[in-house]
């Protein structure tokens, strides 16, 4: 830049220059590395926490990988060079812990029997078993008690009978303890609980009358419950739990159950004592599906219709979206931006309010479409299994052809206007211009897209369960299903709606519609080659 | 455009049919496509108008108009409409905003920087965008579950575990969409600033970003409609209707009750629409580019 010419003021100035820009370099430095200084210590600080907590709920696994991350990005950001994994770190952790691990984590859950019953650990079980079944003991000796509270929740105090005072809450059993005050026979302060008062005791009447604080760590020896929260009373459950044979026994019928190796104790005759526990049950998920006809009909059923759910749509909704492209793409006609305009509104209005707005619409006795467009016919678009299908694509064509709209004018007006003309000159009509020349160019820009349009289409949840909710519901199937359902929405059924939830059965579902999605990504990406243009 | 003006003004039974054969039908087609198009928005709105309406009397369009509905709307203990609203508007934009710095952070990486791992990095980031969050959601929801026994801040039922959740997603679905974008952004800015002493972080935020900052209005853009439109995790982790959004909220509304409350829900709906229908015809230019460079809503 210093050419000889340049005078020693120039030269000068442009130092000045240099000088100010390294200052505001180092001052901007000064303020990064602060923030820098300030964000890491405040996740160090987290993450220390977080460990501290986790160890003490004896979570050490967990623990352990905490403070490594912590450690790993601390050092990260603090070492020179690994510049990529500097700005790769952030995204790259979420991405680990709530996209790939879940994942896996899905593969892990589709190996339980997981869902209502089996939620918890063994332990868990016969203790809620044991709560269940509780009889007061006739001879029962009456405990003078006080109803105290720590963080939240409730616990008991009671005087035994040599005069000690002792503390309890429903996960931990009754312990003495030291320095409570008893006034004229009462507990009246217990050191770091608080005594609650008459009003509160009403108030939390319901969560005190199903409180039972065990008397010692052998689930056997029962448990504390009040009626008034003034006295207590000593429990024992009808079952007694041998922890030699590991069997459960109904005192009054003399029933023994046993673990049967599926997370729940049986009966010989196969009656199950519920609630059970969560065990790994093998591929007993993909047999129950592939074997239970209960199951395996409607998965079969669902996943054809899963299929051609996502390419109707695809293929309707790019058949009109071309069509239109190309009705508007003639530069003689007027006013194309109004049209534009509003053709694009579907696409911008949110998704999941358009289909409960079809679905008021479509409604067989009091919506617009039946009541006003049809004179008060009662055709059953959503409750009739073909309509429905039928409804879904036509709300989804509705939904989904301003895209296609969209993306076919971007193709077609970047394929040059003098191919078509050079056809016509050699005497091709204009539709076989269109077909033989423009045509194959659009479908090599668009197919990409087609890819991705099915991709999101197979797992359109939004459309399918806010306008028919999968209905009309398939009576003969063993689960939750419909007859507009796709996989996405069967996953959904299975494990959150209703009342019995199936962890287990819906990853194994989910699990499916991975294979599927992997295999169509596959030869997407083979069709298309993809991949080869990174570099 | 223009050059229809003189052919209409001389306009004869001949010429018409010309005019008609060449142009004319696509007007044709046009009208039939707007109808088609705005019909149910029109219907929506024109519901919302009429006040305590059910569905039958929300058959009649425009029949009666009043805004009693937006007011009853906010005034439903049990369907707190505005905690919803805002709801959505917190987790919406922390949500997008922080999908845009990771998915950016991430892009000018894979963009400028040369490393080992750098090609299958860019395949894992095109093939996790094949599995989208929603089929994990059993999983998603049983992990909650279990950070929320010791930690119910970010766990169940938490805003900021969804948001977490939603962080997630971001590399998968905005990395590769920014990539091709800041490819375009010539390296000899980046070498320029570098010979002037800037570091590497001040390139990124103080050069590079505001060169691409279109596609990154297109992104957040994306993000926040999606956002906004969620359903499935929100609704599996999010349990008091107060934390709710407006997707899980409005549906829990309207399967409640279907005919009796329409208007008010009509009205909801037309709230719930304004901000992703005016950012998006405020946005359209930038948008359709994203578009075809390959997102999908």
């Amino acid at each position: 830049m210093l050419t000889p010419t340049t005078t020693r003021a120039d030269a000068r100035a442009l130092d000045g220059r240099r000088a100010r820009r390294t200052a505001e370099t180092a001052s901007l430095g000064w303020k990064l590395l602060l923030l820098k200084i300030t964000v890491l210590g405040l996740l160090n600080a987290a993450s220390v926490y977080a460990a501290m907590v986790l160890f003490f709920n004896e979570r050490w696994l967990i623990g352990t990988l905490v403070v490594v991350t912590g450690a790993l990005i601390t050092w990260i950001y603090f070492q020179r060079g690994a510049l990529p994994a500097k700005y790769l770190a952030p995204g790259v952790t979420f991405l680990l812990i709530f996209q790939v691990f879940v994942i896996l984590y899905s593969g892990y859950v589709a190996f339980t029997n997981y869902g209502t019953g089996h939620n918890s650990t063994k332990e868990h079980a016969i203790h809620a078993i044991m709560l269940q079944t509780q009889d007061r003991v006739p001879d029962s000796p009456t405990y003078p008690l006080t109803v105290v509270e720590r963080s939240g929740e409730l616990a008991f105090a009671v005087t035994a009978q040599e005069g000690e005072v002792l503390v309890g809450s429903a996960d931990a059993p009754l312990e003495a303890i030291d320095g409570a005050l008893v006034e004229e026979g009462r507990i009246v302060d217990v050191p770091g609980h608080t005594v609650l008062s008459f009003t509160e005791l009403m108030e939390r009447q319901q969560e005190l009358s199903t409180l039972a604080v065990p008397l010692d760590e052998d689930p056997n020896a029962g448990a504390l419950r009040t009626q008034d929260g003034q006295r207590a009373y000593v429990y024992t459950s009808r079952f007694v739990y041998d922890e030699s044979s590991d069997t459960m026994t109904n005192t009054e019928s003399g029933e023994t159950y046993t673990d049967g190796g599926e997370g729940a104790f049986v009966t010989e005759s196969g009656e199950q004592l519920m609630p059970g526990w969560r065990v790994n049950v093998g591929l007993d998920n993909f047999v129950r599906a592939i074997t239970e006809e209960s199951i395996r009909g409607p998965l079969l059923y669902v996943t054809a219709w899963t299929f051609a759910f996502a390419f109707l749509s695809v293929a309707s909704t790019f058949v009109l979206g071309l069509f239109l492209a190309i009705v508007f793409n003639d530069p003689r006609m007027r006013s194309r931006r109004y049209y534009r305009l509003v053709m694009i509104l579907p696409y911008a209005f949110p998704g999941f309010l358009s289909a409960l707005v079809w679905a008021g619409m479509m409604n067989q006795e009091f919506g617009f479409i039946n009541s006003v467009l049809f004179g008060g016919a009662a055709i059953p678009w959503l409750s009739d299994p073909w309509l429905a299908k039928l409804s879904i694509l036509i709300v989804n064509l509705w939904l989904g052809f301003p895209y296609m709209f969209l993306v076919c004018t971007g193709a077609l007006q970047s394929i040059p206007e003098e191919l078509t003309e050079a056809a016509q000159m050699d005497g091709a009509r204009p539709f076989q211009a269109f077909r033989q020349i423009k045509f194959p160019l659009l479908l090599v820009s668009i197919a990409p897209l087609l890819i991705s349009s099915f991709a999101f289409n197979f797992n359109n949840f939004n459309l399918v369960y806010m306008l028919t909710g999968g209905g009309p519901r398939d009576i003969e199937a063993g689960i939750n299903v419909g007859s507009t359902d796709i996989l996405i929405s069967m996953v959904y059924k299975v494990a959150f709606v209703g009342a019995q939830s199936d962890y287990g059965l819906a990853s194994a579902f989910s699990i499916l519609i991975f294979f599927i999605v992997g295999t169509i990504s596959v030869i997407a990406f083979r069709r298309t080659r993809a991949l080869e243009e990174l570099n | 455009m223009g050059e229809s003006q003189p052919q209409r003004t001389s306009m004869s039974g001949r010429s018409f049919r010309r005019w008609f054969v060449q142009i004319g039908w696509r007007h044709l087609v046009g009208l039939a496509v707007v109808v088609f198009a705005a019909f149910p928005l029109v219907y929506v709105f024109s519901a919302s108008l009429n006040p305590g309406g059910t569905l039958i009397t929300a058959n009649t369009l425009f029949g009666n108009p009043s805004l009693q509905s937006y007011v009853d709307l906010f005034n439903r203990p049990q369907q707190p409409f505005a905690a919803w609203y805002l709801n959505t508007l917190f987790i919406g934009f922390t949500a997008s905003a922080g999908s845009v710095l990771l998915g950016a952070l991430a892009a000018y990486a894979f963009s400028r920087m040369r490393f080992t791992g750098r090609r299958l990095g860019l395949i894992g980031i095109v093939l996790v965008q094949m599995f989208p969050q929603l089929l994990a959601m059993v999983a998603i929801f049983l992990l909650m579950l279990s950070i929320g026994e010791i930690f119910p801040a970010i766990g169940l039922n938490s805003q900021i575990g969804l948001i977490m959740v939603y962080l997630g997603g971001a590399l998968g679905v905005n990395t590769y969409l920014m990539y091709g974008f800041f490819n375009t952004i010539p390296t000899s800015i980046d070498e320029a600033a570098r010979i002037d002493g800037a570091g590497h972080a001040r390139i990124f935020f103080t050069i590079i970003l505001p060169l691409v900052s279109p596609i990154l209005a297109v992104v957040a853009l994306l993000s926040l409609v999606a956002t906004l439109s969620e359903f499935v995790i929100a609704s599996v982790l999010l349990r008091d209707p107060e934390k709710q959004t407006l997707a899980v909220g409005l549906y829990q509304f309207i399967s409640q009750e279907t005919s009796q409350n329409w208007s008010v829900f009509a009205a909801g709906a037309v709230l719930a629409a304004i901000i992703p229908v005016v950012l998006f015809l405020a946005l359209q230019r930038y948008i359709v580019s994203g578009l075809v460079a390959g997102s999908v809503k």
